[in-house]
């Protein structure tokens, strides 16, 4: 259990903790933008960069990291708004602004580093993809791999492959939910799901009549956890009612 | 037939020795990518049907060997004699008979066929008695141009696994490490980490599985060391690795070869096969208990792919892109198993430092930087090629002496060295011994060991958008700093370049470049503004020009040059008159051409091919204001 300083303060963190763990127990804010709990840090946006020193360094050298992979270490020196680091930040998010001019996500945030508008040459076909990468990350856990980047360098996009309908998506929607900007879009109805030009014929709970799920969704999480099929179609409102039906019967047993 | 023990390696050295020794008189054609491209395949062929005609004479036993890079790529195809040490340059097959009768029947040396030196003028004949070779060290390239690539017994003849049988019957796996660390190598791959150190780091991660690899993705414009390596003696390249991995304990390993490097995957490939035949390669290599083998992986064409971590990634099958590492690759590196990963040039050094001893290497040097270093030299220099030098050899030693000068004898500009994340070193720093902390220290870096020198007619904004606009095109785009930062820095420079730029925008590239070097994932994004910092340190003022002034001091920016004929100058050639690709240029033979200003798009061809130097370069402002007047 390390223990390390994040701007002044203090913290013990688990062994395996990040600096941005030891940042957040420490109630010290740092922007992050491809960061989410539960998938690898992945270290794309650059937002999160802190100054940081170790235990058996000289006083004062510090080196400029990314906080969400790199590990809290004993007797560390965290600093997260050194003049250099702050430059650092409001230099990333003037790019992703001349990227995506229009995003709320990333005004928001450049706003909140004194960007109001961008230093550079806008794009002139701006859309909100910010290419943090969770979505094919996330897609990536799920045991799929429907999608993935395409093209290097500034051309670098999201895309199923040779951008057809992806043959191994199960339509999940997990990368449109996770989309910190909401720029994967889907349409949903009783009967049927559409998003990266596939479309899934949805299952639906066989009491309530609700879509629930795509058939090839509870198809792999079916064949992954070893649980029957219908159990994952099941609806909300039919496992509530379930629910209900059981403390009945508990308290006819009182 | 397999060598099972140390007698059987040392009398099939014996003998490899021997049959070498028998051939009394060689013919070794380089047979390097540079001298295939000037035609020296067919040049091998006429000698050996020259040969064979002549078998008959019994009294001269020709043999005729092709050879990897010799390096001295600029006047291929070159021929070396042996015993004799003849060298002729640009030998055609046409020349063959003559070389044949003449030379090697009659004695008789071909003057015409000699290297002419262009510092002094004369004809030289001894192969190593030229400037370029005389002034070289050769640890790395050893045996390049010396041996077959193809033929592992003319290899093991010129002392290839002589160390690896030192050090699998000799040393111990420690021993080894601490020979190695005697010899002060550092990396060749351009960060310069001592070699010894990585070793000892992958050696104490724990875990009994462990992986060897070579890095021979160089991707940097007008490097071609590694490749001239892999292609002109393979083995070196084998044996240090094999050596390596006896002393890390590891019994796997991979040579990550760029798929553009066609001849390097051939002979790679051969060497393999060859060490395994003889078993050298293998379970129980030498019959001394230990296995290694060694795998080709050829890479798909992305300069990213030479970074480590995206190397790795790429060997798993992933994507080729970096990985946010704080932990080294050491400890988890492939597969997330210790990893050792060395350049091509380092593992080629490993033999002869064992067989020779660290303190042979380290004898040459720096105090920081020991031993000797391969370097491309190339741009507008005369003799260009590949060279291995002492570590602290002056840029002037290895631009004036080895290299013999500027082109055209034209004035010096800069030297790039590093490869595209390298910079620019100007004049003033020609006496700087090159090292990796003096390059480092004068904005530059040692990197693959390109070193591209420029004359009064580069543009130094040009030039550092050439290598951002490659940088630009090679970023994976993973990260901001990099994908966004890359893209924005070219268009802050196209503005300069086309005289629209201003001082703000020179803030701005100072900035990005700021937040490239301290945000970027990987090396590549944060050595990118390298160019960039080293031109506005030493050229500032060719930025100024552009800005303020309109102008492009060098004639090179299109949209601030114009071309003119000066009248008294012209002999009405014609010359331009062809070269231009727009028909901008007016004139009858032997009158004088005159160029449309309209039309001209400022190419420059003409001025290229005036034999009179009548064409001259004029700011396009001037031309404008005069119009005006």
């Amino acid at each position: 259990m390390p223990t390390l300083t994040v701007d002044g303060r203090e913290v013990t963190v688990d062994a395996d903790a990040t600096i941005l763990d030891a940042a957040r127990a420490a109630g010290v804010e740092v922007p992050t933008l491809c960061q989410f709990d539960g998938l690898e840090p992945w270290g794309g946006c650059r937002l999160c960069v802190v100054d940081m020193s170790q235990a058996n360094w000289d006083d004062d050298w510090f080196k400029v990291v990314t906080a969400c992979n790199h590990p809290a270490e004993e007797g560390m020196n965290v600093v997260t708004d050194s003049v250099r680091v702050l430059e650092t930040r409001q230099i990333v998010l003037d790019l992703l602004l001349a990227r995506c001019p229009e995003t709320p996500l990333v005004q928001k945030w450049a706003r909140e580093y004194g960007v109001l508008k961008t230093s550079y040459t806008p794009n002139p076909e701006p859309d909100d993809c910010i290419l943090c990468g969770l979505c094919t990350r996330v897609c990536d856990h799920i045991g799929v791999s429907a999608i993935s980047s395409i093209n290097r360098g500034w051309g670098r996009e999201i895309a199923p492959p040779f951008n057809e309908p992806p043959p191994d998506c199960i339509g999940c929607l997990a990368c449109a939910e996770i989309c910190p900007t909401d720029c994967i879009s889907y349409t949903n109805s009783n009967t049927r799901r559409t998003i990266w030009g596939k479309e899934f014929e949805m299952l639906r709970d066989p009491r309530t009549g609700e879509a629930v799920i795509t058939r090839e969704q509870a198809e792999h999480f079916a064949e992954r956890s070893g649980i029957p099929i219908a159990y994952f179609e099941k609806s909300d409102a039919s496992k509530r009612r379930e629910m209900a039906k059981t403390f009945e019967r508990l308290g006819q047993l009182k | 037939m397999r060598i099972e023990s140390i007698d059987q390696f040392e009398a099939l050295r014996a003998q490899a020795r021997e049959s070498e020794e028998s051939r009394t008189q060689q013919i070794h054609v380089c047979c390097g990518t540079g001298c295939l491209a000037w035609g020296s395949k067919e040049v091998a062929e006429a000698f050996a049907s020259e040969v064979a005609k002549r078998s008959l004479d019994a009294s001269v036993e020709l043999f005729v060997k092709s050879t990897g890079c010799h390096g001295f790529c600029e006047r291929g195809p070159l021929v070396v004699l042996q015993p004799s040490g003849i060298l002729y340059t640009k030998v055609k097959p046409s020349h063959v008979e003559e070389i044949v009768e003449k030379t090697l029947i009659g004695g008789e040396v071909i003057t015409k066929l000699l290297y002419k030196d262009p510092v002094s003028e004369e004809r030289i004949e001894k192969y190593d008695e030229i400037p370029f070779y005389l002034n070289q060290v050769r640890v790395a390239m050893r045996n390049i141009g010396r041996i077959d690539p193809t033929d592992i017994l003319d290899a093991i003849a010129h002392g290839a696994y002589s160390g690896l049988a030192k050090a699998l019957y000799e040393m111990t796996p420690d021993e080894v490490i601490e020979e190695v660390e005697i010899s002060g190598q550092r990396g060749r791959g351009g960060a310069g980490f001592s070699t010894a150190r990585k070793w000892r780091s992958c050696k104490a991660a724990p875990g009994d599985r462990r992986f060897v690899l070579c890095n021979g993705d160089e991707g940097d414009p007008g490097a071609f060391k590694d490749r001239s390596i892999m292609e002109g003696d393979p083995h070196s390249v084998l044996e240090g690795m094999i050596i390596g991995a006896y002393a890390l304990g590891s019994h796997e390993g991979w040579i990550y070869v760029r798929d553009e490097y066609p001849l390097a995957v051939v002979n790679l490939t051969i060497a393999i096969r060859e060490a395994r035949k003889y078993g050298l390669l293998g379970e129980d290599i030498m019959g001394s208990g230990f296995g290694f083998d060694v795998k080709i992986s050829r890479g798909g064409g992305a300069f990213v792919c030479g970074e480590s971590s995206a190397l790795m990634r790429s060997l798993e099958g992933k994507t080729g892109e970096p990985r946010a590492k704080y932990v080294h690759s050491t400890e988890k590196g492939l597969f997330d198993l210790p990893t050792v990963l060395n350049n091509v040039e380092t593992w080629a050094g490993i033999g002869a430092i064992i067989e020779y001893g660290g303190d042979v290497f380290a004898s040459m040097g720096t105090q920081r930087s020991k031993g000797t270093k391969a370097f491309s030299l190339v741009g507008k220099v005369k003799n260009t090629g590949l060279i291995e030098l002492p570590m602290g050899t002056t840029l002037r030693h290895i631009i004036y002496t080895i290299g013999g000068g500027i082109l055209n004898d034209r004035p010096f500009k800069a030297v790039q060295t590093g490869g595209p994340s390298g910079g620019c070193v100007p004049e003033e720093l020609l006496d700087l011994p090159v090292d990796y902390e003096e390059l480092t220290e004068a904005g530059s870096m040692m990197g693959s060991g390109g070193m591209i020198v420029m004359d009064d007619r580069t543009c130094m904004v040009d030039v550092s958008r050439f290598f951002l606009a490659f940088l630009e095109e090679e970023s994976c785009g993973k990260c901001t700093p990099c994908r966004e930062g890359l893209k924005q820095m070219l268009h802050l420079y196209d503005r300069i370049i086309a005289g629209e730029g201003s001082n703000e925008d020179l803030d701005l590239i100072e900035r990005l470049a700021r937040g490239m070097r301290l945000g970027s994932l990987c090396e590549l994004g944060k050595s990118a503004p390298n160019p960039v910092l080293s031109t506005l340190r030493y050229f500032r003022s060719e930025y100024e020009s552009h800005i303020a002034d309109k102008e492009c001091p060098a004639g090179v920016c299109r949209d601030l040059t114009a071309f003119v004929i000066i009248e008294d100058e012209c002999d009405g050639c014609h010359a331009c008159f062809k070269a231009c690709p727009v028909d901008a240029i007016a004139g009858v033979v032997k009158e004088l051409h005159v160029i449309d200003h309209e039309v001209c798009i400022s190419c420059g061809a003409c001025l290229d091919v005036c034999p009179t130097d009548a064409v001259r370069t004029l700011p396009k402002i001037v031309l404008k204001n005069a119009e005006v007047v």
